[in-house]
C-alpha cells in the first residue's frame, strides 16, 4: 500500500514540477512586456515617474535578476503563496483575483461532474440489451457527447434564457445585487448557476451513458456471465456482476478525462460570462495579463493533480485486485 | 474515452480448415465480412453522414466560391428558402453557408491530420511501453501522466505569442503532439496482454527484432483496435479544435466553425436573436464527430461478432 501511493505521490511531484516549470515559462517568454503594461495602466504621465514605477515593478517581480535566480524566486514566492500582481485587476494580488473566481468554477464543475458520472453511469448500465430503452438513450447520448460544450451552452441560453426568459442570460449573480448572506442573493446566485452547470452536465452525461453501456455489453458477453447464466443465476444478480466489473474502466476514464472537462467549463463560463477561472482566462489573454494567467494555470494544475489523486484512492477502494496486488499476493 | 476489448482475428488464407478449397473460403470470409458491414444500420448510417459532409466541406467552396470573410454592403439577410440564402448572412453581410463549409473543411482536415498524428504518437509510445516494459515502461507512462495533466492551453498560449500567423496545420499538429496520452495508454494495456501470448514468444524465439515483432505481430492482431483509435481521436481533434478557436487562439486568417461560435457571442448573435449564425457550425461539429463515434460502434460490432445484437 505504502508503496503503490508512494509511487503514485513520486510520479504527481515531478508532474507538478514539470507543468509549473511550463507555468513559469509563460510570462517571461511572451513577447511584449508586461511591466510596461502595468505601469501604463497606472496612468501616470510624467515619463521619471514612470520610469521609477517600472523599476519599481521590475525589482518587486525580480525581473531584474538572472533567470536561474528568477526560478528560484519562483518556488519560494509559490510556497508562500504569493502569485505576483494583475494587470487586468490594476494591481490586485493575481491570489485574490483566483480565489474570489475558485467557488464558482467548482460550484459547477464539482456537482456536473459527480451526478453526470452517478447518472450516465446508471442509465447506460440500464439500457445495455433492452431493446427500447437502447434505441433512445443510444442516439441521446452519442448527440450530447459529440456536442461541443460551448454550443450546448449558447444554444440551452438562447432557447431558455433569451426566447422563454425563464433564467438569466449571464453572470454569477444580477447587476443589482451585492454578495450578501440574504435569501434573494441565494437564489439569485442558484438561477444564474442552472445553465451553465445543465450544459456541462449534459455533454458529460451522454459520454458516461455511450461508456458504461458498451462496458456491460462486453461484461454480459464474457465467461463469467455466461457461466453464471447457465448456473441458472437471475438476470440481476449478472447484471451487477457486470455493472462492479464495468465501472473500473469508467474510474480510470473520469481521471483520462479531468482535462477535458476543465477545458469544456472554461468555454462555457465564457458563454455564460460565470465568474468563475475560465472568465478570468479569458479575461487574461485578452488583456495580456500574464501573472494572472500564470497563477490560474497553476490553480489548474494543482486542481486535476488532486482530483486524479483522489480517483487513485477510490479505485484502490473499489477494486479489491489492486488491493491484493498491493499486499504482494496475485489475484 | 471507452475501452475497446477484443481483438480481430484476422482470417488468414493458410488457416482454412477444409485445405483443398483455400481461395473460396477467403473469399468467404471477405463476403461475410461485408455483410455485416452492410447489414450494420450504425455503420451505413453514419458513413452516409460523413459522406455528405465530406462533400459539403469539399465542394461547398468550390460551387459557391463566395469568400467567407467578405462583408456585403446589405442588411443582414434571414435564412430563408430562395436558393444561395439558405444559411443567411452574418451581422456583418457575411455568407454563413461558405463560412460553414470552409469551416467544416478545416475540421476535417484537423480530424484527420490531428487524429493521425496523435493515432501515431499514441502507438509508438503505447508499443514500446507495452512490449519493453521495465523501466521504459516506467519512463513512458510517466511521460505520458505529464502531458495528461498539463494544461495544453498554457504551453499553446506560450507557442501563439510566437507564431502571429498560424495556420490549421499549426492547430492540427498542436492537437495532435497533445491528445494522445489516453490512446497511448489504451495500446499499452492492449499490447500487454498480448505480450505474453505464445506466439509472441515464438516470434522472439526466432530471433526477430523487437520492432519487427510488434510490426507484424502484434499490431496485425489489434488492427481494428487500433482503428476504432483513430477514429475516436480523429473526433475528439475536432472537438479540441473547435474549443481552442472559441477561445481566439485557433487559426488567423482562416474560417473554422469554432471561430464561427466565437465571432456570434463576441457580436452579441444571442442577445440579437442571430441564431442562424451559431447553431450551423454546433449542428455540423455534432453530425461529423456524433457520425465517427457512432461508426466505431457500428465496426465494433463488426470486427467482434460478440456484440452483435442478432
Amino acid at each position: 500500500m505504502r508503496r503503490y501511493f508512494g509511487r503514485k505521490l513520486f510520479t504527481y511531484l515531478i508532474t507538478f514540477f514539470v507543468a509549473a516549470t511550463i507555468d513559469w515559462l509563460i510570462p517571461r517568454f511572451m513577447p511584449g512586456d508586461p511591466i510596461a503594461v502595468l505601469v501604463t495602466k497606472t496612468n501616470i504621465l510624467s515619463p521619471t515617474q514612470a520610469q521609477r514605477m517600472v523599476e519599481y515593478y521590475t525589482q518587486l517581480f525580480g525581473l531584474d535578476k538572472p533567470m536561474p535566480v528568477q526560478y528560484l524566486n519562483f518556488w519560494t514566492s509559490l510556497l508562500h503563496g504569493n502569485l505576483g500582481l494583475s494587470i487586468y485587476g490594476n494591481g490586485t494580488p493575481v491570489i485574490d483575483m483566483i480565489m474570489a473566481a475558485v467557488p464558482y468554477t467548482l460550484a459547477l464543475l464539482v456537482p456536473a461532474i459527480l451526478l453526470s458520472w452517478w447518472a450516465g453511469n446508471s442509465f447506460g448500465a440500464l439500457a445495455a440489451r433492452r431493446k427500447w430503452l437502447d434505441n433512445t438513450v443510444l442516439p441521446v447520448g452519442y448527440i450530447l457527447t459529440a456536442t461541443p460544450y460551448m454550443w450546448l451552452a449558447l444554444v440551452l441560453s438562447f432557447l431558455l434564457a433569451f426566447s422563454f426568459r425563464m433564467f438569466p442570460l449571464s453572470g454569477g449573480y444580477g447587476f443589482n445585487l451585492e454578495p450578501t448572506l440574504t435569501w434573494l442573493f441565494f437564489t439569485d446566485l442558484v438561477a444564474h448557476w442552472v445553465l451553465p452547470f445543465l450544459s456541462l452536465f449534459l455533454v458529460m452525461f451522454g459520454g458516461w451513458a455511450i461508456g458504461m453501456r458498451n462496458m456491460i455489453i462486453y461484461e454480459l458477453e464474457s465467461d463469467y456471465s455466461r457461466y453464471l447464466a447457465s448456473l441458472g443465476a437471475p438476470q440481476s444478480l449478472i447484471r451487477k456482476y457486470a455493472f462492479r466489473n464495468a465501472m473500473l474502466p469508467q474510474i480510470t476514464g473520469l481521471a483520462l478525462q479531468l482535462g477535458v472537462i476543465v477545458a469544456g467549463s472554461l468555454v462555457t463560463e465564457i458563454v455564460f460570462a460565470y465568474p468563475g477561472l475560465g472568465h478570468l482566462v479569458f479575461a487574461a489573454i485578452q488583456n495580456q495579463d500574464y501573472f494572472l494567467l500564470q497563477g490560474i494555470f497553476l490553480f489548474i494544475i494543482i486542481g486535476v493533480l488532486l482530483a486524479n489523486f483522489i480517483v487513485d484512492i477510490v479505485y484502490v477502494l473499489v477494486d479489491p485486485r489492486v488491493r491484493v496486488a498491493m499486499r504482494g499476493g496475485t489475484a | 474515452m471507452t475501452a475497446m476489448t477484443g481483438t480481430a482475428s484476422e482470417k488468414s488464407p493458410s488457416a482454412d480448415d477444409a485445405g483443398n478449397v483455400p481461395v473460396p473460403a477467403a473469399k468467404r470470409a471477405r463476403g461475410e465480412f461485408l455483410f455485416f458491414t452492410l447489414r450494420s444500420k450504425k455503420f451505413v448510417i453514419s458513413v452516409s453522414i460523413l459522406l455528405l459532409l465530406a462533400i459539403v466541406a469539399i465542394l461547398g467552396p468550390v460551387v459557391d466560391s463566395t469568400d467567407p470573410l467578405a462583408q456585403e454592403m446589405l442588411p443582414m439577410r434571414h435564412p430563408t428558402l430562395d436558393p444561395g440564402n439558405w444559411f443567411g448572412t452574418t451581422y456583418f453581410g457575411e455568407d454563413v453557408f461558405a463560412q460553414f463549409a470552409n469551416g467544416l473543411r478545416a475540421s476535417f482536415f484537423i480530424g484527420f491530420l490531428g487524429g493521425g498524428l496523435a493515432a501515431i504518437i499514441g502507438m509508438l509510445v503505447g508499443f514500446l511501453a507495452g512490449y519493453r516494459g521495465g523501466w521504459v515502461d516506467e519512463i513512458l507512462n510517466m511521460i505520458t501522466n505529464i502531458f495528461l495533466v498539463i494544461p495544453t492551453l498554457a504551453v499553446l498560449l506560450v507557442v501563439t505569442s510566437y507564431l502571429q500567423a498560424r495556420g490549421v496545420l499549426f492547430e492540427a499538429i498542436f492537437i495532435g503532439g497533445t491528445s494522445w496520452p489516453w490512446a497511448a495508454r489504451a495500446i499499452r494495456a492492449q499490447t500487454f496482454s498480448l505480450r505474453s501470448r505464445d506466439f509472441i514468444d515464438l516470434a522472439k524465439l526466432s530471433g526477430r527484432p523487437g520492432w519487427k515483432v510488434i510490426v507484424f505481430e502484434i499490431a496485425p492482431n489489434m488492427s481494428s483496435y487500433l482503428f476504432l483509435t483513430y477514429i475516436l481521436l480523429f473526433g475528439g481533434a475536432i472537438l479540441i479544435a473547435a474549443s481552442l478557436d472559441f477561445i481566439g487562439l485557433g487559426p488567423t486568417g482562416g474560417m473554422s466553425l469554432g471561430l464561427m461560435m466565437f465571432n456570434a457571442v463576441t457580436w452579441a448573435a444571442l442577445q440579437l436573436g442571430i441564431w442562424w449564425w451559431f447553431v450551423p457550425p454546433g449542428v455540423g461539429i455534432i453530425a461529423v464527430v456524433g457520425a465517427l463515434y457512432v461508426m466505431n460502434v457500428g465496426l465494433d460490432e463488426i470486427f467482434n461478432p460478440k456484440l452483435r445484437e442478432m
